[in-house]
């Protein structure tokens, strides 16, 4: 279990994030790879730790993840909110900013 | 502050104004003039003491002082002080400025009293005694110049008084550009000067010019630069233009500014830079002769004119045209000593014409007056004794001023001079008492709905004109001809060195009678004419200009000379300005500014293609972006 | 050795089941399979002397946000499915940027990390005491402002959720 190998594997999932961000028709799934990346970062973080900074890795982990659960919390009622509007989910129907 | 008594003089006027210009509409009427005329008779006060302060001593007989205020400008080795001077010259100048100010604020206080902008009225003529105090105290050119834009400025305030009226406020325009030109000739003389003698104070360049430092033809090009301006400002041939043309402003004004003071601030410049005109004679002989054609050209158009106050004013500038061959032709004082009883007679005579026009509700054409004797116990006779003053009667002061300078003028070598002065000694004669006769005597050709409310002017405004005919009669008594001895002429023994009279040769006494002579002869022939034909045999004037309609048309318009300039000078400017306006204003920069906006748009339109307004081409950019950033870095 | 193992299993379930979760198109499915995810990392973490990391994870992102999803999940029910995008540039061109991005930071890892080769578990564990007398002394500023930042949503995802009014 090499450094490498850990933030090989957070890398790996950055990626397939990304990925999945961009094969993803439906504004829900868009939002589960965003939940994928910001995990890998955490994994980063903590993989990249050495000794006491690991406490400190901790604590950003904390930090990131309250942060990621209040985001959650308001975008899943905005999807919600857009549901009800439009009846539809799909990205590609969300385009009035158009300029 | 450790500051003599002559520093102060300038702060009340201008404290005044700056009180009058924020607060005047706001006071009461009384309090305004109270305020104005009190910071006038708080300088003029202040005048008296500085004067009666002056000690004895240095080249003048009387000393010259100078306080420095401050270091004014100050850049390498040019350097501007904010200095002032007091000598027997300024002292001269100051009494006239604040004594005739205070006379003519307590006049004003009665004739604008129906204005409707009396606060900016009185600020304005506050702020006017202010930067002509300024001027005749000014310790060198720069400072002097200051107090010259001032009395400008102010003069295009009051005389365009009346600014509704098109008239007025194109005649305030005028002579503020016209003045311009004399500026730009003003200007650059003191450049000419500050290039030659590295300073602009008066002693400095003084004594430049004593010690050589001074080559004479700069010396003549900056003595000429400098008339150039005083020409201008004094309203001599070609920039007179201006002065008739200002009688639209109040007649206050008329008589404080574009008669007692303003105007001779050309002629005091040329007597404070004597040394300059002495050691460059050729200039000093081109003022004389500017000045001695102005005086009778100026006569002859004021011999038809009609209109009260333009006779006065062609009057002022053929005077004012004494001055300066007085000045040019070495008699300084001279000079000075005609603008110090011009100052009482002209005013004089301007505040009478007031009065006139108040008693006919406006009235300002002599050929719908006539007989206003009977009605103006008060006016009249002063006038009279203004007209009498000015056309040189002998035991009034006009008399012993213009003597003085025909003396000197005759005895500088310049004969000819002093016959055209001769001639139009004649001139004035005629045309004041052609004015007097018309308007005051014989048949009344008064308006009826005038002649209902003919009244003779409150003494708040006939007061003043008694005190100016006083001095009229009076002030000639300060300078006896020479011809009665040496000592008679106090006046000049005042003045002294500061503004001599140079001795460039002398009349004998029998020659200094026959001219006494000769002037009251003048000055008795234009009286006696004009009676024959304004009062004897009223029809002849019709059919003399009946019988040459031409050269009565010529007089009438000043011999065409504004037509001239606006045709030869005026007109094409105005049709470049707005060629330019089309071509380049127009197509070029507002053309430009358009294109510029609308590139602006076109930008815009470009990148907001990047705008889809789908989240995923944004997740696309961001991406992108990342990945070439890290690509950057790891390179 | 055993901790290798464990590590090894864990993280190719969590790449596994993050893979699937691209490759399948049902949301229900997606969710459950990040559930997995989420949780073989708490594992990781945990194998990282990061107890109490390891701790929150599965409690809050497995549990509490997936949660979230689930429900929001029941309510849109986008069991119709979903017509295919008539725009396919993204498709294409984001994972190929991706790839690029993998390769270019793979690289980097590689050549980085490979060569000194150090355990990442070494070192004393980061005990959950000490985790939270540093969160209380030095970072207790960010920790206050998270609890505003808590509020805030709460109140966000409450007024967004209200049911409309007739008329508003």
């Amino acid at each position: 279990m090499t450094t490498a190998a850990v933030v090989g594997l957070s890398l790996v999932l950055f990626v397939l994030g990304v990925v999945a961000f961009f094969v993803k028709k439906d504004l829900l799934t868009q939002f589960m790879a965003v939940e994928i990346m910001l995990n890998a970062a955490n994994l980063a973080f903590l993989g990249l730790a050495r000794g006491t900074d690991r406490l400190d890795a901790q604590v950003i982990i904390f930090l990131v993840m309250t942060v990621a659960a209040a985001e959650a919390a308001v975008g899943l009622a905005i999807v919600l909110l857009v549901f009800r509007r439009k009846k539809s989910i799909r990205t590609e129907d969300f385009r009035t900013l158009r300029g | 502050m450790m500051m003599p008594a002559y520093a102060w003089i300038p702060l009340a006027p201008a404290l005044g104004a700056l009180t009058l210009f924020l607060l005047g509409r706001r006071l009461a009427r009384k309090t305004v003039s109270i305020l104005a005329s009190t910071s006038v008779a708080i300088s003029l006060a202040l005048s008296l003491l500085a004067t009666l302060r002056l000690p004895p001593g240095g080249t003048s007989g009387l000393q010259t002082q100078t306080h420095r205020l401050m270091t004014w400008l100050s850049a390498g080795s040019f350097q501007v002080e904010a200095a002032l001077r007091f000598d027997a010259l300024s002292a001269v100048m100051v009494l006239i400025v604040s004594g005739i100010g205070l006379i003519i604020h307590v006049y004003s206080a009665g004739y604008m009293s129906r204005d409707r902008d009396y606060g900016r009225y009185f600020a304005g003529l506050n702020l006017f005694t202010f930067a002509m105090l300024l001027l005749v105290l000014a310790d060198n050119l720069v400072l002097m110049f200051v107090g010259w834009e001032g009395v400008g400025l102010c003069s295009y305030l009051l005389i365009g008084f009346w600014f509704e009226k098109p008239s007025a406020a194109a005649a305030g325009k005028k002579a503020f550009l016209v003045n311009r030109i004399g500026d730009a000739g003003f200007v650059l003389g003191i450049l000419v000067l500050l290039s030659a003698a590295g300073t602009t104070s008066f002693a400095g360049i003084a004594e430049a010019v004593s010690n050589g430092r001074i080559a004479p033809a700069m010396a003549g090009l900056a003595a000429l630069l400098l008339f150039v301006g005083a020409a201008g400002k004094s309203a001599q041939i070609p920039l007179h233009i201006w002065l008739p043309d200002a009688m639209e402003g109040p007649t206050p004004v008329s008589a404080l500014i574009h008669a007692a003071t303003m105007v001779t601030a050309g002629v005091y410049m040329i007597a404070r830079m004597n040394v300059l005109y002495a050691f460059a004679p050729g200039a000093g002989r081109i003022v004389a002769v500017v000045g001695a054609l102005t005086a009778v050209y100026a006569g002859t158009i004021a011999l038809v004119q009609n209109d009260i106050k333009r006779v006065l004013a062609y009057s002022t500038i053929s005077q004012l045209g004494y001055m300066f061959l007085g000045c040019g032709v070495g008699a300084y004082a001279a000079g000075i000593f005609h603008l110090f009883t011009h100052a009482f007679f002209k005013s004089l005579l301007f505040l009478a014409a007031g009065s006139v026009i108040h008693a006919l509700s406006g009235e300002q054409d002599i050929r719908r007056m006539g007989g206003l004797r009977k009605h103006l116990p008060i006016t009249a006779p002063v006038f009279f004794i203004g007209a009498l003053a000015i056309a040189g009667v002998p035991f009034l002061s006009g008399f012993f001023s213009k003597d003085a300078i025909l003396v000197s003028a005759f005895a500088a070598g310049f004969p000819f001079l002093g016959i055209l002065g001769l001639a139009g000694a004649v001139l004035t004669a005629f045309y004041m008492f052609r004015l007097v006769f018309l308007a005051f005597f014989g048949e009344e050709r008064i308006s009826p709905e005038n002649k209902a409310h003919v009244h003779e002017s409150p003494s708040i405004m006939t007061g003043p004109l008694v005190v100016l005919a006083a001095g009229s009669i009076l002030a000639g008594y300060l300078g006896l001809p020479i011809v009665l001895g040496e000592k008679a002429n106090l006046f000049f023994r005042f003045l002294g060195l500061v503004a001599p009279v140079l001795d460039k040769g002398h009349l004998g006494p029998a020659a200094e009678w026959g001219l006494i002579l000769a002037s009251a002869a003048s000055a008795a022939f234009g009286i006696g004419l004009a009676y024959l034909l304004y009062i004897r045999n009223t029809a002849l004037p019709g059919r003399w200009a009946a019988r040459r309609p031409g050269l009565h048309k010529l007089l009438l318009h000043g011999y065409y000379v504004d037509e001239f300039y606006d045709a030869a000078i005026v007109a094409p400017l105005v049709r470049g300005s707005e060629s330019v306006y089309r071509r380049f204003d127009l197509e070029v920069i507002d053309a430009s500014l358009d294109g510029a906006a609308k590139a602006a748009g076109v930008f815009g339109k470009a990148a907001a293609i990047l705008q889809t307004g789908w989240v995923k081409d944004y997740a696309l950019a961001f991406v992108l972006g990342l990945t070439l950033l890290v690509g950057a870095l790891l390179v | 050795m055993t901790a290798d193992i464990v590590f090894w299993i864990l993280a190719a379930v969590s790449a596994g089941a993050a893979a699937a979760m691209v490759l399948l198109k049902n949301p229900g499915h997606n969710a459950l399979l990040l559930v997995l995810c989420f949780s073989s990392l708490g594992g990781i973490f945990g194998l990282l002397q990061a107890p109490f990391a390891a701790a929150i994870q599965v409690l809050v992102y497995a549990g509490a946000i997936m949660v979230l999803f689930i429900f929001v999940i029941m309510m849109v029910d986008p069991r119709a499915g979903i017509p295919p995008e008539k725009i396919k540039r993204a498709k294409i061109l984001g994972p190929a940027i991706a790839l690029v991005l993998f390769f270019e930071l793979g690289t980097a890892v590689w050549t980085l990390f490979e060569a000194n080769a150090a355990p990442a578990d070494a070192g004393p564990a980061g005990s959950p005491t000490e985790v939270g007398r540093r969160l209380f002394t030095e970072y207790v500023y960010p920790f206050e402002i998270t609890s505003v930042l808590i509020l805030a949503a709460l109140v966000g995802a409450i007024v967004l959720g209200k049911k409309e009014k007739a008329g508003s």
